[in-house]
């Protein structure tokens, strides 16, 4: 019986439990002199995005984009940002991420980007606000900085694919991102934009590296291609890829061996 | 005769391989079945399954008839084998195990067709080696939880709500 329980040697000096952008994201700042000011600052910028960018609102930007009220070159720059991550990331990976090929209908939905990097952002406000040691998870993807307790890294659990109180390995990072993609979650599918199908082979991968704007859409991406793509991911620097496969067995490349402490 | 756990690990990096080979090639296929089973021989033996020639597995570890080059060793306990170069229809494919205590530590890719662009594909699937474990619910104590994205009420039922709470 595996018993997963929270680390006993740290307190946030602040904590915030925020539902934004379709999930739940949880702050945690362990700097005792933590400015209040800027954990509301970071709230404020993920709501923002959320308004700006979901394809759930009609008169979001991503919306009139996608019904051609607006044209690309006339879009904010944060937008025009997002979409050229976007079609990077649809050619490094041979269109196994490609927001524009991602909704049946055919319409633009840059959502598989937007949460990493608009998460990224927030921890930048972080940064330049002088906190040093907090951790930010959104919806299961992590972006993490310094020591939550002196001399160690912060604890992430990859969530066992079978069971959500459980979890398949623990990764320990000082400074950096992991993302999940997976079939398990309900309401989160994902499926292959070159055949509408769903992938096969993997139950979920985990990516780590230094941004969760590309750990994110390379673990979507590697979700797609199935066992290949963990190699695919592993080839990018600095970026690693746990999978977990439908054979009970879990896969990982050498940048995790490091971060690897269960 | 290397332990069970080597020989299991050989195996599916073999399967591992060829799935790989054949992920943008489905026409052809190429096992490394000599390093799986790892007793007598050290050579790496590709076998080429789209055109029938069968480097077949020489008690002396000689080199197959497509290969180019062959660095072999006695298959011992510790070291690095370097198995023969095998020609693919998209270039030379040649590979290094590393055994520690009879068991297998890394495979790596000496050369790997570049040439062209497919050619780059199949490599850039290929180069990097995966290390693998059979999946188990761990013990752990952690501080965050990565998982699939969870909606908002998919959160009240995480780990992570869990955790939450406990630091609330």
């Amino acid at each position: 019986m595996a018993t997963v329980s929270a680390l006993p040697d740290i307190q946030y000096a602040i904590h915030r439990v925020e539902p934004v952008m379709g999930t739940v994201v949880s702050i945690g700042v362990c700097d005792a002199a933590a400015p209040g000011q800027a954990i509301d600052d970071a709230v404020a910028w993920l709501h923002e995005v959320d308004d700006r960018f979901s394809p759930f609102r009609e008169e979001s930007e991503v919306s009139r984009l996608s019904r051609g009220e607006l044209a690309e070159a006339d879009a904010s720059r944060d937008m025009r940002h997002v979409l050229d991550l976007c079609d990077a990331l649809a050619a490094d990976s041979d269109g196994a991420f490609d927001a524009r090929r991602h909704r049946t209908d055919g319409g633009l939905d840059p959502s598989g980007i937007v949460k990493g990097w608009s998460v990224d952002e927030a921890a930048f406000i972080l940064d330049a606000a002088g906190v040093r040691r907090f951790a930010i998870n959104a919806g299961g993807d992590v972006v993490v900085r310094g020591e939550p307790s002196p001399g160690r890294g912060w604890r992430i659990g990859v969530r066992h694919p079978n069971d959500p109180l459980a979890v398949a390995a623990v990764l320990e990072l000082r400074r950096g991102a992991v993302a999940t993609s997976g079939g398990y979650e309900r309401g989160t599918h994902i499926t292959d934009p070159r055949s509408g199908r769903a992938p096969a082979g993997l139950l979920a991968v985990t990516v780590i590296g230094p941004t969760l704007a590309y750990a994110d859409a390379y673990a979507t991406a590697a979700f797609v291609m199935g066992l290949p793509g963990l190699a695919w991911v592993a080839r990018h620097a600095r970026y690693g890829a746990l999978g977990i496969t439908d054979d009970g067995r879990v896969l990982w490349s050498e940048e995790i061996d490091a971060l690897r402490v269960a | 005769m290397f332990p069970k756990r080597g020989a299991i690990a050989a195996a599916l990096t073999a399967a591992g391989l060829a799935l790989l080979f054949s992920f943008k090639t489905p026409e052809r296929v190429v096992t490394l079945a000599r390093v799986a089973t790892g007793a007598g021989s050290s050579s790496t033996t590709g076998t080429d399954t789209s055109t029938g020639a069968t480097a077949t597995p020489a008690p002396s570890a000689s080199p197959s008839p497509s290969a180019t080059a062959s660095a072999s060793s006695t298959a011992t306990a510790n070291g690095t084998v370097t198995g023969p170069v095998v020609e693919t229809q998209y270039g030379h494919v040649q590979v290094a195990v590393t055994f520690s205590n009879g068991a297998i530590r890394d495979i790596q890719a000496l050369q790997l067709p570049s040439d062209r662009m497919r050619s780059a594909e199949i490599s850039s699937y290929a180069g990097p080696i995966l290390r693998q474990e059979a999946l188990q619910a761990q013990s752990a104590q952690i501080d965050l939880v990565s998982g699939a994205t969870y909606t908002s009420s998919g959160y009240e039922q995480s780990l992570q709500a869990v955790l939450d709470q406990v630091r609330a």
